[in-house]
């Protein structure tokens, strides 16, 4: 029996819900391993029909996984376009993967905390997720996943150079260890670019939301490793792990001195996000992410007391361009412009019991400016 | 900040590459990144930074030319357009030319992280050889006989586990 990929996936309100270590600035952590088999083209080179064989290979073997018990699992041309814009709006797979058809695939398991494409660049991109800090936990998960398969599967693999990979920036250990970050009081402390390139001094890279080549909407930062070759597995976990516990102090530090330096500055922001957020009749969806994350900031700061705090992760991403088509699955494919209108009446739905934002007596009276760092 | 190629146009593709500790910043304006091939963000690896703003470099790299994979038939004109090779053996194929290349990528040239567990199976076999023909040696220069023949027998047991492991 086939089942929709929506009623499979976990609902936002649900997912929103789940909690990690230092969830409120590590939103997610991920690590996937990138495998190539013996003997045959990598999918960027393979023709279709040696890429469909390789799918039939692959997809059983995964299925069969006991950790991919009731897995969803399908080749990419049977699923619509729109399914696929899910997928990629709730990170599950690459951007890339959505755009590709016939010979690729996807197995997902019913937590969704493992999901293996198939035939992305590589014949298995496999990746572990996690909410909070896990990386460990993210890297045991997938390891377990690996050894399996590869004892059913023969991996293109070379004691010189180690797992081949399509691209030779993946060679080695195939691994990439990233998290998402949300880093609001770096961004309002404007700390954030001397934060980006210190990590990136370190030999690590920081994109935007959705990846390379994204912009960090929304505050919202991936931190990944971007050298796989001459390391163990351990140490480039061990490394991010670190300078991730970093990140969270700078950012819990940048909140609490501009919580004491610059509240009105703080309060001001958080007040008219929400403000626009409730009472809006049209927003775009940059705007809604950008608005929601200081808000976020506000739920971390207990300016909102009584309102759920996975309230703001879940309308993050109920209000992306294809979630909120799949709310409205009997109209036609909306228009941008409808689905700001929509985007709009869904966020003024969800926050009409969420009070304006408390704030403490002592920021809130007076018309005091705040202390500026310049003498 | 204008572009740094054609320093007229303002600088649109800001790219920040980490080759050996330094950092190499390249601030292209959107028609020279075009023409570079950095347009396409979702292909963007330092890979590509290297084949797109380097073409004389990769062409080092690469060592020589019309180098074709026998096992899939990619060619070096194939890896310098896209950047990803056609399958694992090209890496054998084009070893020569990635050794620079994954010398400015990564840490180091050796895989030091898992092993699948067949590879460790030979890879074990093989140190033990190594370790037992020493002892040979030391034992037929030392004219100890007896321990030679039983070194003997025992290579012999592990070369034969490793043709099994080699069938299988």
């Amino acid at each position: 029996m086939t089942i929709s990929l929506h009623d499979f996936l976990i609902p936002p309100a649900e997912s929103a819900r789940r909690r990690g270590p230092h969830d409120q600035i590590v939103m997610s952590s991920r690590v996937r391993l990138a495998r190539n088999l013996k003997n045959a083209s990598f999918p960027g080179w393979a023709k279709k029909p040696e890429r469909i064989r390789i799918l039939e290979l692959l997809q059983p073997a995964i299925e069969r996984l006991p950790e991919m018990k009731d897995s969803f699992s399908e080749s990419m041309d049977a699923l619509a376009v729109l399914d696929k814009q899910i997928l990629v709006e709730r990170h599950l797979i690459s951007r890339e993967h959505a755009a590709r058809t016939a010979g690729s695939g996807l197995v997902l398991n019913r937590e969704e905390s493992l999901c293996v494409m198939i035939n992305e660049e590589d014949h298995l991109r496999m990746q572990a997720l996690r909410p909070g800090l896990q990386l460990k936990q993210a890297w045991l998960a997938i390891d377990q996943v690996d050894t399996a398969l590869e004892k059913k599967l023969e991996y293109a693999f070379s004691p010189e150079v180690g797992y081949l990979t399509a691209c030779p920036t993946n060679l080695g250990t195939g691994i990439r260890v990233s998290a998402m970050l949300h880093l609001p009081g770096l961004v309002l402390a404007e700390q954030i670019n001397a934060i980006i390139q210190s990590v990136n001094r370190l030999g690590l890279a920081v994109r935007g939301l959705y990846g390379e080549g994204t912009e960090a909407l929304g505050n919202v930062f991936q931190v990944s490793n971007q050298q796989t070759l001459g390391e163990t597995e351990t140490t480039i976990v061990e490394r991010l792990d670190k300078v991730l516990s970093q990140i969270i102090e700078h950012e819990e530090n940048a909140r609490a001195t501009l919580l004491e330096k610059k509240p009105k500055m703080v309060y001001n922001h958080i007040g008219r996000a929400y403000g626009i957020l409730a009472n809006a009749h049209s927003i775009s969806s940059k705007e809604t992410m950008n608005l929601l994350s200081l808000m976020h900031l506000g739920m971390d700061l207990n300016l909102f007391p009584g309102a759920d705090r996975s309230l703001t992760d879940e309308l993050f991403i109920l209000t992306q361009p294809a979630h909120l088509q799949r709310c409205h699955a009997d109209r036609e494919r909306l228009s941008a412009e409808e689905r700001d209108l929509l985007r709009a009446d869904m966020l003024r739905e969800h926050l009409r019991n969420v009070s304006r934002p408390v704030v403490k007596p002592s920021a809130a009276g007076g018309a005091k400016l705040d202390k500026t760092d310049k003498p | 900040m204008l572009c740094c190629i054609c320093k007229e146009r303002e600088a649109r593709v800001f790219l920040t590459q980490i080759v050996a500790d330094k950092v190499q910043k390249v601030d292209l304006c959107e028609e020279c990144a075009k023409q570079k091939g950095l347009d396409d963000a979702a292909g963007f690896s330092p890979a590509d930074v290297l084949l797109g703003l380097g073409a004389a470099e990769i062409d080092q790299y690469a060592g020589g030319s019309e180098i074709k994979c026998p096992r899939c038939g990619f060619t070096q004109a194939d890896f310098k357009k896209s950047g990803r090779l056609g399958c694992a053996d090209c890496y054998a194929t084009f070893a020569e030319g990635l050794e620079g290349l994954l010398k400015t990528m990564h840490k180091g040239t050796r895989h030091v992280g898992k092993i699948p567990q067949s590879q460790q199976q030979s890879r074990d076999l093989a140190e033990r050889l190594k370790v037992l023909r020493k002892k040979l040696d030391k034992a037929v220069a030392d004219e100890d006989f007896e321990m030679a023949a039983n070194l003997r027998d025992e290579i012999k047991q592990v070369t034969g586990r490793q043709g099994n492991l080699a069938a299988t």
